[in-house]
């Protein structure tokens, strides 16, 4: 049996993470480097870095960090941010990158992704997609989700599967933050409309939120969290010991 | 010395990085000399079993890669490199492996239940069929990562392990002193880095 998938996303921004972090027994805790080490060690399934520079600068050092990465944690690693175009994708790929997740990029440019994933194959391209309710329907939103495209979400992943994308990131931006569990009615309709992995992400605020949404929603593959995992208040083998005392498959 | 292949196909960094880690010594090379020299052997790849083998043969080193197995220098496939040493593949068209260990590669969905998303992705337990060098840092429950679509049939003689998913699915297969991965020991965590040093110290014996 494949294992549902834990997933801490750090946001790097000039070369550091950002929103800090609060570990015991670390020095530098805003170094991607020792933090991709620390989660690695932790039992983390894979990592997601989320470059959030605006500057050309700052692409670079995310780049040269990414580098650093991968030279020393050996588990799947995805990039996201700042992602327009294939040379994009090339950028980070060699970089050693595995996936690349794509967000506004695939908005703003249709033909990305049909793209990226004849060049590299769908396993390797991501849609990631910020959702929120607007008017009793799911809109996708771009922008790091401050801006309403007016696009129906579910129809929006569908086309972006049906064009190569080989897994689904669904940020609720209704949950996001709140801490009040994932958005188990948004994934549902994520789950019920494409056959590729999901990612559940926006909304974890304990480790039963993890157990309630691989317990409701057996389709989903991963659970995606950032804050909770930096400060601490969900240490990841303990989120694994509790998931596997309730029956879910994780790799401890 | 181990020689990583490089003929065109796929992204190396990570797999060089994983054996320098460990403490290996390392070339990535397209140069047959190179390959002929090396002490181990690492055959990667990506992307469609035509493309590659096409590649290999266009490049000649799918003959250098034969010589080296055949001179008994320990060869390791990873992921498409794994089925590229099998006789045959059917993923899109009929196209001819190296032929070093029998079997074919064939689509997961002729195997797994319908329900069961493809690719087969991420992180599944690697279950033993038969003891192995390259596995002798492998505990029970151990997990690794796979993305792969199609799998090694037919090729139950040379099995040394598999992972359930619907099927059991081919997950590593060796003969004599060549051996192949389908899941990605270069992202698998610990448990990757033990197998490839564990591959760094083997002889080549069954």
């Amino acid at each position: 049996m494949i294992t549902k998938r834990i997933i801490p996303c750090l946001d790097v921004k000039d070369g550091r993470v950002v929103k800090g972090v609060n570990f015991l027994g670390l020095a530098d805790v805003s170094s991607p480097v020792k933090l991709a080490e620390y989660y690695s060690q932790c039992g983390a399934d894979e990592l997601v870095f989320y470059d959030i520079t605006a500057s050309a600068e700052g692409r670079a050092l995310f780049t040269d960090i990414l580098r650093q990465v991968a030279e020393r944690v050996f588990i799947p690693l995805t990039v996201g941010g700042g992602i327009n175009t294939v040379a994009d994708f090339d950028r980070v790929l060699k970089c050693g990158a595995d996936k690349v997740s794509v967000n506004s990029g695939a908005i703003r440019n249709p033909d990305l992704i049909p793209a990226a994933a004849e060049r590299y194959g769908s396993q390797c391209v991501v849609i990631s997609a910020d959702v929120k309710r607007v008017d009793g329907e799911f809109r996708v939103f771009a922008k790091g989700g401050r801006e309403d495209t007016g696009m129906e979400a579910i129809s929006w992943i569908k086309k972006c599967v049906d064009n190569g994308a080989g897994e689904v990131v669904l940020n609720s931006i209704d949950t996001d933050g709140v801490k009040g569990g994932f958005d188990l009615e948004m994934l549902k309709a994520v789950c019920d409309a494409v056959s590729v992995p999901v990612i559940a992400s926006g909304g974890a605020g304990g480790v039963q939120d993890f157990v309630t949404l691989f317990n409701t929603l057996p389709k989903v593959d991963a659970g995606l969290a950032a804050s909770i995992f930096h400060f601490g208040e969900v240490q990841i083998p303990d989120l694994k010991k509790a998931l596997r005392a309730n029956g879910i498959n994780v790799r401890l | 010395m181990i020689a990583i292949i490089d003929y065109g196909v796929g992204n190396l960094f990570s797999l060089s990085h994983s054996l320098t880690h460990i403490g290996a010594e390392v070339t990535v090379t397209g140069g047959a000399e190179v390959i002929r020299r090396a002490d181990k052997v690492i055959l990667p790849g990506v992307g469609a079993f035509g493309d590659a083998a096409k590649k290999l043969r266009e490049t000649g080193l799918d003959v250098v890669v034969k010589d080296a197995a055949a001179a008994g220098t320990p060869v390791m496939g990873i992921c498409l490199g794994m089925q590229l040493l099998l006789d045959k593949s059917y993923e899109f068209g009929e196209h001819a492996g190296l032929g070093l260990i029998p079997g074919e590669v064939r689509p997961i969905a002729e195997v797994i239940p319908a329900d069961y998303k493809i690719p087969h992705i991420g992180w599944n337990r690697l279950d033993i069929a038969r003891p192995h060098p390259i596995f002798k840092r492998i505990k029970e429950g151990d997990c690794v990562y796979f993305v792969h679509s199609y799998y090694g049939a037919k090729c139950d003689a040379s099995v040394i392990a598999t992972a359930e998913y619907g099927a059991n699915l081919t997950a590593a297969v060796a003969k004599g002193n060549v051996c192949g991965c389908q899941f990605h020991p270069e992202k698998s965590g610990d448990v990757g880095l033990g197998i490839l040093k564990s591959f760094c110290e083997w002889r080549g014996e069954a």
